[in-house]
């Protein structure tokens, strides 16, 4: 019998809120939604993929629509008035949130991967050019890597890559090395989605700033899941996405300094985002509009106010104790088999996530495996195709772990586990 | 000992762990290697025809990967013996899950299916029907 640890979150108030959890896996899906074939429960291990949306979430977009449904910034209506107090106050929010200044700071995208390739475009190809280099780490996502990467081809700008080293931790020294007077910019990954790994972000900035780089920190793992506050990291960017933090699919936030995005050009063009129009030349709205052309993602950025205050109640540092337990948890019951293997620092310094291969089990095998018994977990590379590389491996099996876990469906991932080891034996 | 999988039958795991025709071949009239890159299964399928030229006589396979697509690879290689080369380019992907006798879950088809589109490729190309730059698995 495993003990059950006291989780920091009251697990079983907080899964009220979530009605999906109490859905039953397993059988039809071409129809959506629990069917009558459907009878293994559902244990949700995803969460660096996407969480779940809890009611409060839920009811502010069903509010919006109900209730106050309209277009932003453009009608005088009474209505448009009030989703433009919502939709920018929800800026506020974000702003408040990661200790921003306000927000001219917070710009409304689609996702980070949006975030990361707004900078990249408008900020990049207009400032980079032969000589200067980009810094990533090894554990970089592909939203990053790949996006640079193409970048400095239009640029002829090159990509240089932070090390990691054998325990997953990023090499500093390393680092010091690389970023130097040719460094335009470095663009780090702050936990990485498939080691588990914290990088030192503050002390990154400091290397970057001493050679006067920016530094964008890819927040799409930390955010969610720990205080992240841009003025102790000195962030110049930050980038993070709203459906991994209980908000809805379809937002993302860039943050950046306010003087750094009066000096980049609009990357979208369009309505929104114009002060003056003629058929000559056009002049642009202040931050952080100028970056939201068309019409923005009004209900997704009153939803994420809405995650954001749900997270709130909680208490990030509370949220990060208990992404902390089960990752350590987790880490702890998987290392028990001599055939798994585990990438990533030790389970006691690591984001809410474990990574692993079950000897002579192939990830994916793996993971239909556990799809029969409910648990629902990622396969594949994560989208850290170079680092896998790395590892020598092609795929892993990822848990990931968010405010509804508990240690039980841990001990329902292990036991799922054995029962493909008996399988494949 | 839990549910097992209804994607993990006897037959499948049988193949997986004791592939039929798993090596190389010498002198085959084509060869061909193609993978999925997310997943990281490769297959090689090498392919002896008779003197018809179009007559297929002998198939083997080397490879990687999970156990549906390298379970996959082998029941092929005993599939195709004796099947024309046209036979083969008309399997589709209904024929392949017959062949596995299992439901493959639609993100799983991709491995299902991966060992006979290099079969069709490679004939293809021996046929001189198609470029190699034009198949969607790779040399």
């Amino acid at each position: 019998m495993r003990t059950q640890e006291s989780h920091p979150i009251d697990v079983g108030a907080v899964r009220e809120d979530f009605p999906i959890l109490e859905r039953k896996v397993g059988g039809d899906i071409e129809t959506p939604g629990e069917g009558p074939d459907d009878t293994r429960p559902l244990v949700y291990l995803d969460n660096a993929a996407t969480t779940q949306t809890p009611k409060p979430v839920v009811e502010s977009i069903v509010d919006y629509y109900y209730g106050y449904n309209s277009n932003v910034h453009r009608g005088i209506h009474h209505l448009s008035q009030e989703a433009s107090v919502a939709y920018e106050a929800a800026h506020d929010r974000v702003a408040d949130f990661i200790g921003a200044n306000g927000r001219e700071e917070i710009v409304f995208t689609k996702n980070t991967t949006e975030s990361l390739n707004l900078v990249a475009y408008a900020w990049g190809l207009a400032e980079l050019g032969p000589g200067d280099t980009v810094v990533l780490t090894e554990m970089e996502h592909h939203a990053s890597l790949v996006t640079w990467q193409q970048i400095a081809k239009k640029t002829g700008a090159s990509v240089e890559y932070i090390r990691v080293d054998d325990d997953g931790y990023l090499d500093m020294d390393h680092a010091a090395e690389l970023i130097d007077d040719s460094t335009a910019m470095v663009s780090v990954v702050h936990v990485s989605n498939t080691l588990g790994t914290v990088a030192p972000v503050a002390d990154l900035a400091d290397l970057a700033h001493e050679q006067d780089a920016y530094i964008f920190v890819d927040g799409a793992q930390s955010v969610p899941t720990r205080p992240v506050d841009v003025e102790e990291i000195d962030a110049d960017f930050l980038a993070f996405s709203g459906h991994k933090m209980l908000g809805p699919t379809g937002i993302g936030v860039l943050y950046g300094k306010e003087h750094i995005l009066e000096s980049v050009q609009p990357y979208l063009y369009g309505g929104e985002m114009i002060r003056s129009v003629t058929y000559e030349d056009s002049t642009w709205e202040d931050l952080p509009w100028k970056f939201e052309a068309g019409t923005p993602v009004i209900a997704q950025g009153i939803a994420l106010h809405a995650a954001i205050d749900y997270l709130d109640e909680i208490g990030m540092d509370r949220v990060q104790a208990h992404e902390e337990l089960l990752a350590e948890y987790a880490y702890d019951e998987l290392t028990a088999f001599d055939d798994i293997e585990i990438y990533g620092p030790p389970g006691d310094d690591r984001g809410g996530l474990v990574a692993f291969n079950l000897d002579g089990v192939h990830a994916h095998d793996l993971s239909s495996i556990l799809n029969d018994h409910g648990v629902a977990i990622r396969a594949g590379d994560h989208c850290t195709q170079p680092l896998h590389d790395k590892l020598g491996v092609p795929a892993s099996t990822r848990a990931s772990f968010y405010i509804y876990n508990e240690t039980s469906e841990i001990d329902a991932l292990v036991d799922a586990v054995d029962d493909a080891r008996q399988l494949f034996a | 000992m839990g549910m097992g999988s209804d994607m993990y039958r006897q037959q499948i795991l049988d193949h997986y762990k004791n592939p039929r025709n798993k090596g190389e071949m010498s002198e085959p009239d084509f060869s061909h290697t193609g993978e999925n890159p997310s997943c990281g299964d490769t297959i090689t399928v090498n392919v002896r025809l008779e003197d018809d030229g179009e007559t297929i006589e002998y198939v083997t396979f080397t490879g990687d990967g999970c156990a549906i697509s390298q379970a996959s690879a082998s029941m092929l290689s005993e599939k195709l013996r004796g099947l024309t080369l046209s036979e083969l380019d008309a399997m589709d992907t209904d024929d392949v899950t017959e062949m596995l006798g299992v439901d493959i879950s639609p993100m799983r088809i991709k491995c299902a299916v991966l060992a006979r589109q290099v079969a069709q490729d490679g004939a293809k190309i021996y046929d001189g029907d198609i470029d190699i730059d034009e198949t969607t698995t790779e040399d």
